[in-house]
């Protein structure tokens, strides 16, 4: 079981948590000036890495709150996580080598 | 031992007890932080209770469960004028939950190693005080944990989990006294 630290709550384990796909995806502010390429670019088209990935994830079985993380998709790591509205952290090299551990 | 045909939702087992809590009613407040503060001012305290803390106003308890909701126990009074009077002022969601609620006082010397197959949670004093409060998973029903002492939690869950959750507090005190 991974335990994943809630900004609020502080570690809880897996199953408290649901995951809410790719973080740090804007709504286009003018949807009627986009082309439909563009709008499904927005819609549906999202990264697959190999390594790290930020993602929201929601405390669902706690405080509820929808919050940020930065993963390791080879280990399933959590590097960091933060609250929603803040940008993505810069990952050191070390804290990088780590998660792919 | 546990009886599934009974409507008696108490668990008695040697080293621990789920006394039913009677009375009262519950209400779920949620609204941005100066809300929150206004709120704890309205009911004479200093400030909110921080997250996973809580705090307690005449026969009312807030527990902070998470940044923009606090859940008030409170008596049959349900909440001071002070308080909604305040709350007509601003924006925020005020829930009355009581038909909602179902709880149990835990007690017993068995209470931490019943607790610990229900939820991974470390409910030790160190990392639980007395005061903490969360919501988190008892098995597979979501249930809000308040540590009331020492050696007493207050455990509440929605109404329909009831029967789940004495059957698996009995099975769990049951292996916790052997």
């Amino acid at each position: 079981m991974l335990l994943i630290r809630c900004p609020y709550c502080g570690e809880r384990a897996e199953v408290e948590f649901s995951n809410g796909g790719e973080a740090h995806i804007d709504r286009p502010a003018d949807p009627m000036s986009l082309s439909a390429e563009e709008w499904a670019q927005f819609l549906y088209m999202r990264d697959n890495p190999k390594g790290l990935i930020a993602e929201r994830w929601r405390h669902a079985h706690g405080c509820n709150r929808f919050f940020n993380a930065i993963r390791d998709t080879r280990t399933d790591r959590f590097v960091v996580t933060y609250e929603i509205g803040q940008p993505r952290p810069d990952v050191t090299p070390e804290q990088a080598a780590e998660a792919a551990r | 031992m546990f009886d599934a045909s009974s409507n008696a939702l108490t668990v008695s087992r040697s080293g621990f007890t789920a006394k039913s809590l009677g009375g009262g009613r519950r209400f779920a407040l949620q609204g941005r932080k100066d809300t929150l503060e206004g709120v704890a001012k309205a009911f004479g305290l200093a400030e909110a209770p921080a997250m996973l803390q809580s705090a307690s106003a005449g026969d009312c308890t807030l527990l902070r469960l998470a940044p923009q909701e606090l859940f008030i126990i409170a008596g049959e009074a349900g909440l001071p004028e002070a308080v909604t009077t305040y709350l007509g002022t601003v924006p925020n969601s005020l829930v009355e939950v009581s038909e909602r609620q179902v709880g149990w006082t835990l007690e017993g010397e068995r209470l931490r190693d019943t607790l610990a197959a229900l939820s991974p949670l470390d409910l030790r004093t160190k990392s639980f005080p007395v005061g903490t409060a969360t919501r988190t998973l008892f098995g597979k029903a979501d249930g809000m944990l308040w540590r009331t002492d020492e050696n007493s939690f207050h455990l509440e869950v929605w109404r329909s989990f009831a029967p789940y959750m004495v059957a698996m507090m009995d099975a769990a005190a049951l292996d916790a006294s052997w």
